[in-house]
């Protein structure tokens, strides 16, 4: 009897194991990589309507975020600040008042329409979250938005995602700060250890327990 | 075979890496929502946009006439009523005391205008206690500082960039002036300085103006000012003061 199947054909099986092996884990390496928020969301910088730069308000001027964010601290929702809180420096005679690039602020002050920001962090609504509990908890915004101060247009800078919540949730003393160095962005603790020590002693002391049962948030 | 596999699935990876990037990298794409029904629901969240309204604001503006949530309405002025002096602020404040509850009052009393009949009154209208200073150095540190300088100087850092004709606030004028005009400069402004009326709470406004004038008065401060455990640091070392033998 001829040879009727050819030699290579030996190894086809073993060959379209391997290839299926390889596609397959390049799909679930793919899907790991790139179907989670942190490579969907983090990094997201839309344009604004204005140029506005935290490097300069915040790093250069040293303002606290609290003269924009004025109610950060008493309610869920950390506002962005209204025209008037730009006029307030930028006004009619004042800093860099006709510069092209606060043109938007200007037109906002005389017709009073709100200047159109584009929004960047957002959590589902199914989800419950609010600003005045963690920071007034120990929580920096440098923990949830990364050093806003060094960025002159913002980004999405965490994913913002369930894990990432329950990642801290589960161990806030990786996070926790003293309280004068909530708004202060450039403040790191000096180690690993000297974190964990602190993070312990201000979670025993003002007996902070984050909610880690799907109430809490999803309420 | 195999080999132009693995030359066509590296290219095919090559692709889909040079077209998604990697993670972190910055993107003007928003990000994808799926199934965005239970994600973005049909409710308005605070300073949302509104498709509905003209302005496109669903936060609405106050209706002339009308008292927002949070504010304390409106009482009925009484030139001899009880709410009229500095000392029964209290009741305007609620039992919670200064910092129970969030004020940004409409009342027509001291404590919301520093008005005493037509007049400015001066004077806080509640206890001012170490606390009370704390917080007022926080928030002067975080609203006026800025503009007017760590000690009021009127050198603040905006100073330098172009914002001129910032007040002193350590000259005689304004030492003299009573709390009350104060308190309607930092809700209303003054000239060309804005108001503060929709970021500053009430009485952090006293807060403020408590702190403002410790700063006027550490300005011109002597020794005698400070309580003697104090002052003692600041104590010159007794030495008696003759130059050393070799200069005389
Ligand atoms: C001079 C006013 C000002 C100060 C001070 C300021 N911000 Fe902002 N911030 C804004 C404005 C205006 C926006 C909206 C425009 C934008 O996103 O760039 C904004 C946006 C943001 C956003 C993104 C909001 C979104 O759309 O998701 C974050 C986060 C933020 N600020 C954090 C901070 C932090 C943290 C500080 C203090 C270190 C701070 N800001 C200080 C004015 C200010
Ligand atoms: C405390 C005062 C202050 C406030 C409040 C403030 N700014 Fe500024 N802003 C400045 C200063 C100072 C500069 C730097 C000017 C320079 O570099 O000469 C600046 C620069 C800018 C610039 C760059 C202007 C240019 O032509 O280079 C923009 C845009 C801007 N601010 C937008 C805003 C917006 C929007 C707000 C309101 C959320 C705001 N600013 C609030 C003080 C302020
Ligand atoms: C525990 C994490 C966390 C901390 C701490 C935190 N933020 Fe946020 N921030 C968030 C999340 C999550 C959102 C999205 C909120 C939403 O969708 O309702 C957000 C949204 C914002 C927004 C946008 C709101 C809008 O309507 O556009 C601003 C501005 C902001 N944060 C400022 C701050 C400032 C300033 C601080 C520090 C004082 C701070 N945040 C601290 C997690 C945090
Ligand atoms: C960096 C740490 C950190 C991150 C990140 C964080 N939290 Fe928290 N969370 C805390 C701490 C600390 C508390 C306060 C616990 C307490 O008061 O005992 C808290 C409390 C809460 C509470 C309870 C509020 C209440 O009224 O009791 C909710 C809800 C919450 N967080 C939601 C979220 C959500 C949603 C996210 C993600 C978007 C998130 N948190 C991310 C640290 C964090
Ligand atoms: C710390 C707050 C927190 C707690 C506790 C929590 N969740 Fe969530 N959950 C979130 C946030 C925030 C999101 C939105 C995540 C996102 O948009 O990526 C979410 C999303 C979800 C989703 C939708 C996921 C998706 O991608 O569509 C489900 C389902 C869910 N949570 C179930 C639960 C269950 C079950 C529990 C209890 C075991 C729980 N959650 C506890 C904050 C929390
Ligand atoms: C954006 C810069 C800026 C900030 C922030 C600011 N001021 Fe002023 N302030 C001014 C300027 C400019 C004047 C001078 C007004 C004039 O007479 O033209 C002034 C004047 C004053 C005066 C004198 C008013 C008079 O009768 O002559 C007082 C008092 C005062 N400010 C208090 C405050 C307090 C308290 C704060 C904090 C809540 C504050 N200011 C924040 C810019 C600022």
């Amino acid at each position: 009897m001829s040879n009727f199947f050819p030699r290579w054909s030996n190894f086809l099986p073993l060959k379209l194991l391997v290839s299926l092996a390889v596609i397959g884990a390049g799909l679930v390496g793919g899907v790991w990589y790139y179907f989670t928020p942190k490579y969907t969301r983090v990094g997201y910088q839309p344009d604004q309507p204005v140029p506005f730069s935290h490097a300069i308000h915040v790093q250069q001027l040293g303002m606290d975020c609290r003269y924009c964010h004025s109610f950060v601290e008493i309610a869920g929702h950390s506002n962005i600040p209204n025209t008037q809180t730009c006029i307030n420096c930028h006004g009619q005679g004042k800093v860099k008042w006709d510069s092209p690039r606060l043109a938007p602020v200007q037109e906002s002050w005389q017709t009073g329409l709100p200047i159109p920001w584009v929004r960047i962090h957002k959590v589902p609504d199914y989800a419950y979250f609010n600003h005045a509990v963690h920071v007034n908890r120990g929580v920096s915004c440098y923990s949830c938005h990364g050093a806003i101060n060094e960025m002159s247009v913002v980004y999405e800078a965490k994913p913002l995602s369930m894990a990432w919540c329950l990642e801290c949730h589960r161990a806030p003393e990786n996070f926790l700060r003293p309280p004068s160095e909530i708004y202060n962005m450039e403040w790191h603790p000096k180690s690993f250890d000297a974190q964990q020590e602190m993070g312990m002693k201000f979670k025993q002391e003002w007996n902070v327990n984050p909610p880690v049962t799907c109430g809490g948030c999803h309420r | 075979m195999l080999r132009y596999f693995f030359i066509g699935f590296s290219l095919l990876v090559l692709l889909i890496v040079s077209i998604t990037g990697f993670r972190g990298w910055k993107s003007k794409r928003p990000p994808i929502e799926i199934f965005p029904d239970m994600v973005r629901q049909a409710k308005y969240k605070a300073q949302s946009e509104s498709d509905f309204y003209a302005d496109d604001r669903s936060a609405r503006q106050h209706v002339p006439g009308t008292v927002p949530l949070g504010y304390s309405s409106p009482q009925v002025y009484q030139p001899d009523g009880p709410h009229h002096d500095a000392s029964s602020a209290g009741d305007v404040m609620g039992d919670a005391g200064p910092y129970g509850h969030i004020e940004f009052s409409a009342s027509p009393d001291y404590v919301a205008t520093g008005r005493i009949g037509n007049q400015w009154g001066t004077g806080i209208p509640f206890e001012v206690t170490a606390a009370t200073m704390k917080r007022g150095r926080e928030r002067y540190n975080i609203n006026c500082a800025v503009c007017h300088g760590a000690v009021g100087m009127g050198n603040g850092i905006v100073s330098k960039y172009g914002l001129n004709g910032i007040a002193n606030q350590q000259q005689q004028r304004i030492r003299d002036m009573a709390d009350g005009e104060i308190f309607n400069t930092i809700t209303w402004g003054k000239n060309s300085m804005m108001g503060y009326a929709s970021t500053i709470q009430v009485p952090d406004r006293w807060a403020i103006i408590a702190y403002l004038r410790a700063l006027q008065r550490a300005e011109h401060a002597t020794l005698q000012d400070l309580p003697e455990d104090i002052a003692k640091q600041y104590q010159k070392p007794s030495i008696d003061n003759k130059l050393p033998a070799n200069l005389q």
